[in-house]
């Protein structure tokens, strides 16, 4: 019998918080941040990861980036994924989501008989939320996003999942194969197992494509299948404020709080 | 290149809204962008159109003809009685190589997003998502999509110059819904597309919605970020005394310490209140943009240099875990005595 697959997407994100903008320019400076694999993605990598703990199931990680985030990803073999997957090549870069969604879809395409595909709710940097449903679309499959649990048939082609929506939730049931998004922390996500770690960082062979190995069309692959483009850069109008500092002791400061905001008080 | 369904020579000077309902009435999030459709192309010979799909959209489709636009395509059929993407986007998809509108908008909620992301693959076309502003060049037909980049309120401008339709998402709340005449000759026009069961991704086996929490209506705004290590229990004392809401920024919802409905700004919600309290919060411009509108913002930070003093009219440099509960204890005495 065909073993149960599953592919999660995953991308590493520049930390949010180190990320600093050249006030010339007004360009990112991405240089001087660290790296992290997306937190999102963690959620999504918990999820086929618990699937894999009730039932017979291997589990890939598939990235389309450089080849820094190999090192990175890598934890995801430590958490427990079987196989990564990485499509890496220059002519990648620059794509937007109807780029990257193609070159996903053409990756999962060529690892062949993938049943589920799970990614996270939407990535750090930028957080389009539109890959998944991209994805699902190249492929031809049934999509559900913003997921919180799954829950396979017996015989493994159908999938129904719970969705956070707001103000409540739903469960819908689709056929296999199909494309998940993961609701962010919807979960908690594992730490490393160390007795992977050893394989995961340095034995483990990670598959590396580049376009030619996935058969990608030139045209519609990084900058050159990229409808969208930044036409500039602008400081923002914001709107002037008084920027008036209260100084004082606790109590003094309290005080002239208590007098700022008592006024807007909605139910006197 | 790639190349989308048909270009920009092909496309008709037309701005179609995507219409989102529930329970027989248009949500804010579609009216907001009715009215932005109708500003963008006022004075000019654009038209703009609306199209609502279901199996019953008569009322909604009246209420957009009330809210100013001159025309509304509907797609009615029994099998859409909720939204299911494969079907909404076949539908959709139809209705777009028909009309060739040069721009499509939807809102960025769930069942936005989910077809908004499906239909640009489908049309090869650029989508840009949760645009904070929109403008449009009705000379060249050019839409341009801001989006807020990082920090010291940088916006990066978005385009798709060759492919057709340029499509956006647009958070809930961004757009205010104006008030506009009715158009007296406004049209509803049916369009049929051939549908059946099995055009449904999905079967549907259970929904629950209750109450919507819908911050954007809120007159007071509690916003904490990072800075409150997880602890929103004074916070919601707070905005219960003041009868108000607690928001938060990215950070502490990611984490799970507060409800994604609470997200304030570019990828949550877009406020309008007249009061915004931020807490150990630094004053990023994806958080900034939520509360932009609001009358007053006052801002507690422990870090004088925090960017957020730049965006306020009260500022104090405290560790909020002690200005809250101490300005919660001065308003209580302080409604005392007003009510004695
Ligand atoms: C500030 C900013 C704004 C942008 N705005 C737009 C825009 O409006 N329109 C547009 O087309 N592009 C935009 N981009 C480019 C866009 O970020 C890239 O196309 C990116 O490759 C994928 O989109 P995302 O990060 O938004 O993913 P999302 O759709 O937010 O990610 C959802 C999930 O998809 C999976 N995923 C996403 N990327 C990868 C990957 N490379 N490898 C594996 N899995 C992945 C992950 O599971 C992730 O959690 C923007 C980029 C930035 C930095
Ligand atoms: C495409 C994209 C979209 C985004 N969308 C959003 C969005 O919609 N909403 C959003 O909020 N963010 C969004 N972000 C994230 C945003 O860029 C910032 O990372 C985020 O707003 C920072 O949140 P913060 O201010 O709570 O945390 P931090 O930046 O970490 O700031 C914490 C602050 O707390 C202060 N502090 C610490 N301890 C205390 C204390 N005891 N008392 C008082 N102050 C204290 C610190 O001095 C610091 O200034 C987005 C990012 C991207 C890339």
């Amino acid at each position: 019998m065909h073993e149960f697959h599953i592919v999660v997407c995953m991308k590493v994100v520049p930390k949010a918080e180190e990320i600093r903008v050249d006030p010339e320019s007004l360009l990112l400076d991405r240089e001087n941040a660290r790296s992290e694999i997306n937190p999102p993605d963690m959620n999504a990598i918990e999820h086929a990861l618990r699937i894999k703990d009730q039932c017979r199931a291997r589990v890939s990680i598939l990235s389309m980036g450089p080849p820094l985030f190999e090192s990175i990803l890598r934890v995801g073999l430590a958490m427990g994924a079987d196989d990564f997957y990485l499509l890496s090549d220059r002519a990648f870069a620059g794509a937007d989501t109807l780029a990257t969604t193609y070159t996903l879809a053409r990756g999962i395409d060529k690892i062949g008989d993938v049943d589920l595909v799970i990614c996270g709710e939407e990535s750090a940097d930028g957080a389009t939320g539109q890959v998944p449903a991209g994805i699902a679309e190249w492929l031809g499959w049934p999509q559900v996003t913003l997921a919180t649990e799954f829950q396979l048939s017996d015989d493994y082609t159908v999938c129904t999942a719970r969705r956070e929506i707001p103000g409540g939730y739903e469960v819908h049931r689709v056929k296999l194969p199909a494309v998940f998004s993961v609701k962010t922390a919807s979960n908690e996500p594992r730490f490393m197992d160390f007795d992977r770690k050893p394989w995961a960082m340095e034995e483990a062979g990670v598959i590396v494509w580049s376009r030619s190995d996935i058969e990608v069309e030139d045209d519609l692959i990084g900058l050159k299948g990229s409808p969208t483009i930044v036409s500039g850069l602008e400081q923002a109008e914001t709107r002037a404020r008084q920027q008036h500092m209260l100084e004082g002791d606790p109590e003094s400061i309290a005080a002239q709080l208590a007098e700022i905001l008592a006024p807007f008080h909605t139910r006197n | 290149m790639a190349v989308s369904l048909y270009g920009p020579e092909d496309a008709r000077q037309t701005v179609c809204v995507y219409l989102e309902h529930n329970a027989g009435r248009l949500e804010d999030v579609s009216l907001g962008l009715i009215s932005k459709a109708l500003e963008l192309t006022s004075g000019s010979d654009w038209r703009v159109c609306g199209l609502i799909l279901g199996d019953d959209t008569r009322k909604p489709a009246q209420e957009a003809l009330a809210r100013g636009l001159g025309e509304v395509i509907s797609i009615q059929h029994e099998i859409m009685t909720r939204f299911d993407v494969s079907a909404f986007t076949r539908a959709c998809f139809e209705v777009i190589l028909q009309e060739k509108p040069a721009v499509f908008i939807l809102g960025a909620t769930p069942d936005g997003r989910d077809l908004a992301g499906r239909l640009a693959v489908r049309l090869r076309t650029g989508l840009n998502a949760d645009c904070t502003d929109l403008r449009l060049n009705l000379e060249t037909g050019q839409l341009i999509s801001e989006v807020s980049g990082f920090g010291g309120g940088v916006i990066a401008l978005l385009e798709s110059p060759a492919h057709r339709p340029q499509m956006s998402t647009v958070r809930p709340g961004v757009f205010e819904q104006q008030f506009v005449r009715p158009v007296k000759s406004g049209v509803i026009r049916q369009i049929d597309v051939s549908l059946s069961r099995s055009d449904l991704q999905s079967e549907l086996l259970e929904r629950s919605v209750g109450e919507r929490l819908d911050l954007s209506k809120s007159q007071v705004l509690i916003c904490g970020g990072r800075g409150m290590h997880g602890e929103f229990v004074q916070l919601n004392a707070l905005a219960e005394q003041l009868g108000g809401e607690v928001g938060a920024t990215r950070p502490p919802v990611d984490e799970g310490y507060i409800e994604r409905e609470r997200q304030i700004g570019q990828t949550g919600v877009v406020c309008r209140p007249k009061l915004a309290v931020t807490c150990g919060i630094s004053g990023a411009f994806h958080f900034v943009v939520g509360i932009q509108e609001a009358d007053t913002v006052v801002a507690i930070n422990i870090d004088p240099q925090a960017e957020i003093f730049n965006y306020c009219d009260y500022g104090v440099v405290a560790d909020a875990h002690q200005v809250i509960p101490a300005l919660i204890e001065a308003l209580a005495r302080e409604s005392h005595s007003s009510h004695a």
